[in-house]
């Protein structure tokens, strides 16, 4: 790929030269994260601070009949305990589609671990020694916890007396948003079919597991207000709910992005961010609150479970004449951004395909399990779990070759989606699978050695459970299809400040955005952007925070599209200013001024043919170039509540992978042996990071497909795992090698052609393993995660 | 929270005597994630850390005479010729940094059937030497666990060391777990063929309130070597003898749902984990054999 | 109660130490170290490793008081330590006041990659290098562990890297850019001047 350079030792490296877009520029904060200096949430301090700490129910749904916080108040140490009734204003609820969720218990709780009181104290051991000491009496409720639960005859309601958007066109009031989509005559079509096949599939729930726990510090200020340094995915939304609950105005409530410890999702809703400036602006001292790992589990939305059913058809010639479909997700207690997962999970449920008659019908469900919300992938990951499936299946019927099934019905540009919008940008997906597929296989036996069997390389690995007995091997293939940022008519928009300067003679940029770098490497691309445009090495990246415009959310994929956008037009227009100057002040000296297209190129004005008009430190002078502009996307639209027609999306992203995987059949434990992935991004603006991103998504799917789920029991709707040693993510021991084959097809209506890259691998990457297991065990497999016993029927 | 800093063993002792529900804490690697996640608050942590003997072992003619918190980590490197079983129990406990902490004294402590050394001692028929100011004694590890993280100390006693004999046969593990690395054991394995004495042993984990022996597939197996006069002949092992022990190995679990897996699964796995150690164990004792007549 | 720990070099004391208190606390929110991560405080992710008495240990699962009168070398003295280790002289690390005030969290600015005037471990220039980083909580633990790893074995193969840092959780990477960082720190270790040709 371009570069990335080669070493003599044959493994890749990043530039360490400051470059523009297309170059593998290192992270700029990397020097400060490798020497522990970075400052993440949980790093804060301050002089005099406290520490908060939250009661969670430790029921699931129930009535709080008492609630005493008198012995915990008078406990020294303590300097604050605040419940609903401590609520500063009428706005005691918050959230990001739907304002559902009570900053504290609303004399009720809808789920395990629902914020019940807060306490702040001098030592953490203090506040929670203090919460113990609350005196909470619940009269349990019952729960509903699935479909037929939540709308059964006389079933209690999550919510009762909404008034949110939805609540008038959904067919229960535990349903928060219904979605279908029709397209076609998919009765028709199915008389057509020479066969069909349905299934029924389960997806469970993932947590995104973010390696740095909710964290912040809020600060009272002398002017009444709060500053606040927390881990989020996006100031302004978090900005926009915090200041109502608090009573104050949002220019008084001051946020700074501390670094964050990944997100996936996870930060999109708010955790302890009103809870911390409440504590903060009670008792007049910095608040600092830390979860730990278990308290995380319930700090965050997860991943929606889903139950998913599915009817494909296909002709002997193996084509599609339809799908019919229904995804039911669980949204938990409280909405999240369940509407959004709707709508998502629906449009994209047919997966990148041509199908001209389909059925679909997506819904999420209020229940009292934990709230679901985003998650990279964000309702396409269900979907694609189960499309893939049925695809293998269908194939499979036909006679077919998987592979070639997928390229006969692949979509293409110009294909037009369920929703009816076309799609006009390349969707390679056939080429994608073919690329996949042509990846050299990785050697049989990889655990063979001259020493007997190296076990770190078989399932069970370090467990000593095979040495090569009952190992089966197994490929499977999967293609999947992701929105890239904010469909059905939001205002997606994103501000990028920049500024151009000479300092000491040497033009300077500096950008400021609101922008949360959660890892992903935003702060890097940002430089790249302001060095092609501006043609000036030296570009400081301000810290985000709330004294710039909103630069929406690090999620949907959207960030290099959107705040890069940002950015690339905002230095487009300082440019443009920039040689306003210059024509104003040297145009007389030279007709190329008026007459050549200019540009800006090592930090001098030149024109297309090269020649130099000026350094651009002299046309600056003193006067810097300041401008802070918003950059959109195309509008979206809608999908029509009954039809689900609409041009609701503003880009695609397209990734395959083939999974090769080992299995012990007699033990059902799994070693994924590679999963090579292809993935078209438009344009790489930095190649190491695109690949970092596709393999850091494709181990996510991994987890997925075959360990990850947090369990809830469903007589009592309880967590039953929330910790490291029960919700396990993958270690570098259960992580294949990831080849990646990068394709750069521009979207000539994205920035330099680029394409949202961060989802597109989390999809295809589970259902690409569950067809490698199936394809070893030959088993049917509909949920996901597998767990051994679903291997050896036990 | 008072924390007792002991700087000899006699000093433990008399803690542990005048605060019996003092919590001795040594690798930390239980205790700590309790105290964190405010699942615990002891009156009182004994810290054996400072008891630098505890660190220790001796290789006598017979047994390893093992300190109770010499790490896993140096079992595993140093101890792989005497204690075969224990090492590769070992080897598969928790994650590098905890191996480098944790010993064998913990695991006996918590008592928790999901302990990863607890299949290797019972398999090979360990000791385990506990002390208190009463005075000294040995437990054997058949009657050490009594209940669900439940052990047969009294509360003014403390493990000092665990007398395991040396290995005089081959000896395996194998623990099943959902992760690759760094997994607590849905269940395990442990085996031990013992020549000398013409009879086998082994262990369970994870598959009942406490590890267990699969007593009646150690008797099948012994008493069908016997039979077959496999011992002597090192003649293959008939694969109806291997899945019969596999099958009684099973039926010697008295296993729970939970998240971690099911019942059925882990009388299943444990089956098989039973039968393939058997298959391990044998071909190495057959190889040990050959290589002897040869020499 | 009172704890003195030689941490990086330098003889620290904290004190009103709670007993339940862990190493990873005391370092973080105590002696300002807050480079080893409070990511799971349960042993299961290896964030918060540092090498105790030279043996890398989750400082999480450390009770303060078991430190006492011992050495702790973490993220921010790793550079030190393999300076000295190389025998190229020995410099003390030379902690801050506790954790990042605002200000300075206000201060911080992204610049280019990496400054020249920061001295780095070579594993922690081959994890800058190798794009080894994201979010980068899990990178401190994951240094302290490879950089042992490498001075135990100096060659390791695939499966050793992989099976020393198998108790370190990352949720960004993949793990594929932690193994080349790994194999890239090995690599120049072998072959110092061949790199230069890059």
């Amino acid at each position: 790929m371009a570069g990335v350079t080669r070493t003599p030792t044959g493994l890749t490296q990043g530039s360490t030269a400051p470059a523009g877009i297309g170059a593998s520029t290192l992270r700029p904060d990397g020097t400060l994260k490798v020497t522990g200096e970075f400052a993440y949430a949980s790093d804060m301090w301050h002089e005099d601070m406290l520490w908060g700490h939250t009661l969670r129910s430790t029921v699931a749904h129930a009535e709080i009949v008492t609630l005493d916080t008198s012995e915990a108040l008078a406990t020294p140490g303590v300097y604050a305990v605040l419940t609903y009734d401590d609520l500063p204003t009428e706005v005691k609820h918050y959230g990001l589609e739907v304002q559902d969720t009570p900053v504290l218990a609303d004399g009720r709780v809808r789920h395990h671990g629902e914020p019940v009181a807060l306490v702040a104290a001098d030592h953490p051991e203090t506040a929670r020694r203090a919460a113990a000491k609350i005196k909470v009496e619940y009269a349990e409720l019952p729960v509903v916890t699935d479909e037929a639960s939540a709308t059964a005859e006389g079933a209690p309601l999550v919510h009762d007396r909404r008034t949110d958007h939805h609540a008038a066109h959904v067919p229960h009031p535990n349903i928060v948003h219904r979605q279908p989509i029709v397209r076609g005559d998919a009765d028709a079509a199915a008389g057509r079919a020479d066969v069909v096949v349905t299934g029924d599939y389960v997806f469970g729930m993932q947590d995104q597991a973010f390696l740095g726990p909710e964290s912040g510090l809020a600060v009272p200020a002398e002017d009444g207000g709060v500053d606040l340094y927390v881990a989020t995915q996006w100031l302004h939304a978090d900005l926009r709910q915090i200041a109502p609950v608090l009573g104050l105005p949002e220019e008084k409530v001051r946020m700074t992005l501390s670094g964050v410890g990944g997100a996936f999702g996870g930060r999109e809703d708010l955790s302890m961010q009103i809870h911390g400036c409440l504590l903060a602006l009670r008792t007049g001292k910095p608040v600092k609150i830390v979860y730990n790992r278990f308290e995380s589990f319930f700090g965050h939305v997860h991943r929606h479970p889903a139950r998913l059913h599915y009817e494909h058809g296909a002709t002997k010639d193996g084509r599609l004449t339809h799908v019919r479909c229904r995804i039911v997700l669980d949204g938990g207690a409280y909405a999240s951004s369940s509407p959004a997962v709707v709508g998502n999970a629906a449009s994209l449920a047919v997966g990148p395909y041509v199908v001209d008659d389909v059925a679909i019908e997506a819904l999420a469900l209020y229940s009292n399990n934990p709230p679901c919300g985003a998650m990279r992938g964000f309702g396409a990951v269900q979907a694609c779990f189960a499309y893939e499936a049925q695809m293998d299946k269908v194939a499979a019927e036909l006679g077919m070759d998987p592979v070639e099934f997928r390229r006969i019905n692949a979509m293409e540009q110009g294909t037009v989606m369920p929703t009816g919008q076309p799609v006009d940008s390349p969707a390679p997906v056939a080429e994608l699978l073919r690329r996949v597929k042509a990846m050299p296989l990785p050697p049989e036996q990889q655990w063979v050695t001259t020493e007997g069997a190296d076990i770190r390389a078989l399932p069970g690995g370090l467990s000593n459970t095979t040495h090569g007995e009952d190992v089966v091997r197994g490929v499977g293939y999967a293609v999947g299809i992701k929105n890239v940022g904010f469909s059905e008519g939001f205002d997606d928009y994103s501000t990028a400040r920049v500024r151009l300067e000479a300092v000491g003679g040497e033009p300077v940029v500096t950008v400021h955005t609101a922008m949360a770098e959660v890892g992903q490497g935003g702060v890097t691309v940002h430089a790249q952007i302001a060095r092609t445009e501006l043609g000036v090495q030296q570009v400081t990246i301000h810290p985000a925070d709330t004294q710039v415009g909103s630069a929406g959310s690090t999620s949907a994929s959207r960030q290099t599209y959107m705040t890069g956008g940002a950015v690339k037009n905002t230095c487009e227009a300082v440019r443009e200013k920039v040689l306003q100057r210059g024509r104003e002040r040297f145009g007389a000296y030279h007709p190329a001024w008026a007459t050549a297209e200019l540009l800006l190129e090592g930090g001098k004005v030149v024109t297309d043919g090269g020649e130099v008009l000026a350094d651009l430190a002299d046309v600056l002078g003193e006067e810097a170039v300041d401008l802070e502009l918003e950059f959109r996307h195309r509008p979206t639209e809608p999908f029509d509540l009954r039809t689900g027609q609409g041009r609701g999306h503003v880009q695609y992203s397209f990734a395959a992978h083939r999974a090769v995987v080992e299995v012990d059949t007699a033990l059902g434990l799994v070693k994924v042996v590679e999963l090579a992935c292809a993935q078209d991004v438009g344009k790489a603006l930095n190649p190491l990071s695109v690949v970092g991103q596709i393999q850091g998504g494709t181990t996510q799917g991994l987890g997925v497909a075959v360990m990850e789920e947090i369990l809830v029991d469903p007589a009592t709707a309880k967590v039953r795992n929330p910790s490291f040693t029960d919700y396990l993510i993958p270690t570098i021991l259960d992580t294949p090698t990831i080849p990646v084959d990068v394709l750069e097809l521009a979207d000539e209506a994205a920035p330099y052609g680029l394409r949202g890259i961060g989802e597109a691998p989390t999809l295809s990457s589970t259902p690409a393993v569950l067809a490698a297991i199936r394809d070893a065990t030959g088993l049917e497999l509909n949920r996901t995660p597998v767990r051994p016993e679903h291997l050896t029927g036990n | 929270m008072d924390f007792l800093r002991p700087a000899t063993w006699d000093e433990a002792l008399a803690a542990k005597a005048e605060h019996p529900s003092a919590v001795p804490l040594a690798g930390g690697t239980d205790v700590m994630v309790e105290i964190n996640f405010d699942h615990r608050r002891p009156a009182y942590l004994l810290d054996l850390g400072r008891i630098r003997d505890l660190e220790e072992w001796e290789t006598g003619e017979r047994t390893v005479r093992l300190g109770a918190s010499v790490p896993y980590t140096r079992i595993m490197e140093n101890l792989r010729a005497e204690l075969p079983g224990l090492a590769l129990a070992a080897h598969t406990v928790a994650s590098p940094q905890i191996r480098n902490r944790g010993g064998v004294g913990g695991n006996l402590g918590t008592a928790s059937p999901a302990g990863d050394a607890h299949p290797a001692l019972l398999a090979s028929g360990a000791e385990v030497e506990a002390e208190s100011v009463r005075g000294r004694r040995m437990i054997p590890i058949d009657d050490f666990y009594r209940g669900v993280k439940r052990n047969a100390l009294e509360p003014d006693e403390l493990i000092r060391a665990v007398h395991i004999p040396k290995a005089t046969g081959p000896q395996q593990f194998s623990k099943v777990g959902t992760r690759n690395a760094m997994v607590i054991a849905v269940c395990a394995f442990g085996l031990a063929l013992h020549p000398d004495t013409r009879t086998v042993r082994t262990g369970i984990g994870s598959a009942a309130p406490t590890p267990v022996r699969a007593t009646a597939a150690e008797e099948f197996l012994t008493a069908a070597l016997d039979e077959a006069g496999l011992w002597e002949s090192g003649g293959p092992l008939p694969p109806s003898l291997a899945r019969e022990f596999g099958q009684l190995a099973a039926g010697a679990c008295n296993p729970i749902d939970d998240v971690r897996g099911s019942a059925a699964y882990r009388r299943h796995a444990v089956g098989v984990m039973a039968r393939r150690t058997l298959g391990w164990t044998w071909e190495s004792y057959r190889g040990q054999e050959r290589s002897a007549q040869c020499a | 109660m009172r704890v003195n720990i030689t941490v990086n070099g330098r003889p620290q004391q904290a004190d009103d130490v709670w007993e339940g208190e862990s190493l990873l606390y005391v370092l973080r929110e105590r002696l300002g170290l807050p480079g080893s991560k409070n990511a799971c405080e349960q042993g299961e992710c290896g964030s918060c490793t540092v090498r105790l008495d030279g043996v890398p240990v989750c400082s999480c699962l450390v009770a303060a008081g078991q430190a006492e009168g011992r050495e702790v070398v973490t993220v921010e003295g790793l550079a030190d330590f393999a300076e000295e280790r190389a025998g190229r002289g020995c410099a003390a690390g030379a902690p801050g006041a506790c954790g990042t005030d605002p200000d300075t969290a206000r201060r911080w600015q992204a610049r280019p990659a990496p400054g020249s005037d920061a001295q780095l471990a070579p594993v922690q220039q081959a994890f800058i290098d190798a794009g080894a980083v994201q979010c980068g909580f899990c990178t401190p633990g994951l240094l302290v562990a490879a950089d042992e790893l490498l001075e135990r074995t100096a060659e390791p193969s695939d499966a050793d890297i992989r099976e020393a840092l198998s108790g370190n959780l990352c949720r960004c990477t993949g793990y594929e850019k932690i193994l080349d960082a790994v194999r890239l720190a090995a690599a120049r270790a072998a072959a110092p001047t061949a790199e230069q040709g890059a």
